[in-house]
């Protein structure tokens, strides 16, 4: 993968075609932004991971009422906030680039990414709505 | 479509030598896999915790026994080691450590480190009162 395939005038013969300078893009027609998204939310998680596996040894070990009153205060609901949207978008873009790798049929490849998105917005929509829940302590 | 060129084809990845930088790579790939499933147990453990004490009472049965520790020593580990592996990444996407010796050292760090994390994030749970 190079960046001066989409910017400035190629160095030497380009293998790429006419018509692949004219798409641009690349495969999956989004050209880098999943990229740099992917790694956006990496960093995230990196700098989120010590404050997520405190709040994770907070809870060990305490019973539901326990772990509800922690899991509704404030900073921790918008620390596993964070958490949970970083994580489901990062997996997101990670299994879309899975599925275009090793999924060649064009149907099936369409009908994974889709099934990736409702599994991802689920898994983060279902927690979301649960600390939300817990916060508003309904 | 367009005219057929004979493009060059990369070869197989199979005619290749195993390098740990590759083993890795795949390593890094298959943790990413796992801890995309294992964020179903995450969404299971906060929506039990929302819904009340018997819901809670069934995760911690299931994190509670053999099977369930052995999956979540197993996220655990999958978790340590994709970030180690990640922040690898990062060196690399800024042009630094590819020397032969930088980015072997950076892979074994990278497996070394997420094993050592994994095992100590275990022993500070233990300590604490996870063995409950």
């Amino acid at each position: 993968m190079s960046f001066d395939e989409s910017h400035g005038a190629p160095k030497g013969p380009s293998m790429r075609t006419p018509l692949g300078r004219v798409r641009n893009l690349g495969a999956a027609h989004s050209g880098t932004s999943d990229f740099w998204r992917q790694r956006i939310t990496g960093v995230a998680m990196t700098l989120l991971m010590i404050p997520v596996i405190v709040i994770v040894m907070m809870l060990l070990g305490r019973n539901q009422a326990g772990a509800a009153q922690i899991l509704g205060s404030l900073p921790i609901a918008v620390i596993l906030l964070l958490f949970i949207f970083a994580s489901a978008w990062h997996m997101k873009i990670g299994m879309q680039v899975v599925i275009e790798d090793y999924i060649h049929n064009e149907k099936l490849k369409l009908v994974s990414i889709m099934l990736n998105n409702f599994f991802s917005f689920a898994v983060a929509l279902a927690s979301t709505y649960a600390i939300l829940k817990l916060s508003s302590g309904v | 479509m367009t005219a057929r060129i004979d493009r060059p084809l990369s070869p197989h990845m199979q005619v290749y030598r195993w390098t740990l930088t590759m083993a890795l790579s795949i390593v890094h790939r298959a943790t990413g896999i796992a801890l995309y499933a294992g964020t179903l147990l995450l969404a299971w453990w906060l929506i039990a915790a929302a819904s009340g004490p018997a819901a809670y009472g069934h995760v911690q049965a299931f994190t509670g026994s053999i099977i369930g520790r052995l999956i979540v020593f197993g996220y655990t580990w999958a978790l340590m080691h994709h970030m180690l592996s990640g922040i690898r990444h990062f060196v690399w996407d800024l042009g630094y450590g590819f020397k032969a010796n930088e980015r072997e050292a950076l892979t074994w760090g990278a497996l070394i480190g997420g094993i050592v994390l994994t095992i100590l994030v275990w022993i500070i749970a233990y300590a604490i009162g996870g063995g409950r």
